[in-house]
């Protein structure tokens, strides 16, 4: 990010600065977030004259005009931990910056790469990533809607003969202009199966993944072992990735912010006790197979809510706002996870 | 005789962007779109055979301009045209309908006169390419 621009250019600061200015054709008022479009008419009359040799574009300000800064702070904001993931989110960002700098240099600019693979364990984030992905990718531009269509095996893949090629095409005519999302996508590719219609799926995915790259971006997403048998066995599909992004799993303290996230988000609150309860909870779910990360602490806290209300009910006397508001710890010591040794009974998606 | 049915017909033809930022207009108001298509090119003729399915929930109009762009390899000397249904009133009405292909020459139509009873004479158009059956007018091979 260069702020310092030499003093010595009078008619660079009065180029500079409009960073609005997006692929021709782009977002019309109707679509998307809508964000900053009050300058949009400067933008589009500079775009098209390109920049001086010795013009200077002050990239902090192209940034600013995106409102990308917004979608990275409420990333940071409602999104624990995740480290890797936000680095390279920024890191795509900082090159369509910069690559929309260049463009306006009048320098070659092909249109990066942009699909991406996300794998990690289940309630990782990916799903929320990928929605905030789709908004990022329209305010830098290239996206022209910013929609997420999120689509599993069932929505792409037909029951018959000829009924995949449409099924397919319809989704993807759906996802133009925005970010299609395929959750578990390794289930399009089923290698026991050599007459699954899912492989024919995969064939048009790449053949548009390749023709429309200006008009959509494709998110795979899936469990990490069972992506790595899939692109594995689809070599094409692995190569026409770009990102290929791993969500690790929530360290103890992550979870614990989480929970008190989506405390606070519901209009809760924990007690001392409750913490200590909670976070002993936490620990005991997660040495507990089929853990889900933050969907388990999501069905966690929605249980104790349930508890709660039921100890509300059976109590005599008026409540006040505070008890309305209070998980005491014995609403999630009433888990399973704490009473039964025989995990089969917990609910875990 | 160059035909002029639908919306735009007596402007020239439209370009692929204009045809994009008519495509954006219908599916900003909501409008699924359909391309149809046919080699009939008589007034009264209504149904022009469906290119695909109406296509639903659409964002962009990428997708439709593939789906035209299909069409137009598909079918190189016919008649191609989007409609737009607009069901604000409670049924499926267009919204906006245009030509965006016609073949390369249009020979028109000659009129003809049916003499009827008591010397009334009945006029009805008669399209020259109608003269070559169907999937073989307009030099197409199809």
């Amino acid at each position: 990010m260069t702020r310092n621009r030499p003093p010595s250019e009078p008619d660079a600061p009065a180029r500079v600065g409009f960073g609005m200015g997006r692929p021709s054709g782009a977002a019309g008022p109707g679509g998307g977030t809508g964000m900053g479009t009050a300058s949009e008419p400067s933008a589009e009359a500079d775009e098209r004259e390109i920049l001086p040799m010795d013009a200077r574009v002050d990239l902090a300000k192209e940034r600013e005009a995106t409102g990308i800064d917004e979608v990275f702070d409420s990333l940071d904001a409602d999104l624990v931990g995740l480290t890797p993931v936000k680095t390279r989110i920024r890191e795509i960002a900082a090159l369509l910056l910069v690559d929309r700098a260049r463009s306006r240099f009048g320098l070659s600019t092909s249109r990066p790469n942009l699909h991406m693979s996300f794998t990690g364990s289940p309630g990782t984030g990916k799903t929320t990533v990928a929605l905030r992905m789709a908004d990022m990718l329209h305010r830098l531009g290239y996206l022209r809607r910013g929609h997420l269509v999120s689509v599993t095996r069932d929505d792409l893949v037909g029951q018959y003969v000829g009924h995949t090629a449409p099924k397919t095409k319809e989704v993807l005519k759906r996802a133009m202009g925005g970010l299609l999302f395929i959750d578990e996508a390794y289930y399009l590719y089923r290698a026991e199966n050599e007459r699954d219609y899912g492989q024919e799926s995969i064939e048009i995915l790449l053949q548009t993944m390749e023709n429309h790259r200006e008009d959509l971006v494709v998110i795979l997403a899936g469990y990490k072992d069972r992506m790595d048998t899939f692109f594995v066995s689809n070599p094409g599909m692995s190569s026409r990735i770009a990102h290929h992004i791993d969500f690790p799993d929530y360290t103890q303290e992550e979870l614990e912010a989480i929970g008190d996230l989506m405390v606070g988000a519901e209009g809760y609150a924990f007690t001392p006790e409750t913490r200590k309860t909670f976070q002993e909870y936490l620990a005991n779910r997660r040495a507990q197979p089929r853990f889900a990360n933050a969907r388990s602490v999501r069905n966690a806290i929605e249980r104790a809510r349930l508890r709660h209300a039921n100890r509300l009910m059976e109590a005599t006397e008026a409540v006040s706002k505070e008890e309305l508001t209070t998980l005491a710890p014995e609403d999630f010591r009433g888990s399973r996870v704490f009473t039964d040794d025989d995990t089969n009974g917990t609910p875990n998606t | 005789m160059r035909i002029t049915q639908g919306t735009f017909s007596f402007l020239p033809d439209l370009s692929d962007e204009e045809i994009t930022k008519q495509i954006q207009y219908a599916l900003d108001n909501a409008w699924p779109l359909s391309v149809e298509f046919t080699d009939d090119p008589h007034p009264r003729n209504t149904y022009w055979e469906m290119w695909g399915l109406p296509m639903f929930d659409l964002k962009d109009a990428a997708g439709v301009l593939a789906e035209v762009n299909a069409c137009r390899e598909a079918k190189p000397n016919y008649y191609i045209k989007v409609n737009a249904y607009n069901a604000n009133y409670g049924k499926q009405t267009v919204g906006l309908s245009f030509i965006v292909q016609r073949p390369a020459e249009e020979p028109g139509f000659r009129l003809e006169r049916q003499e009827a009873h008591d010397r009334t004479i009945r006029y009805t158009l008669h399209a020259y390419a109608a003269d070559a059956p169907h999937g073989s007018r307009y030099n197409g091979h199809q």
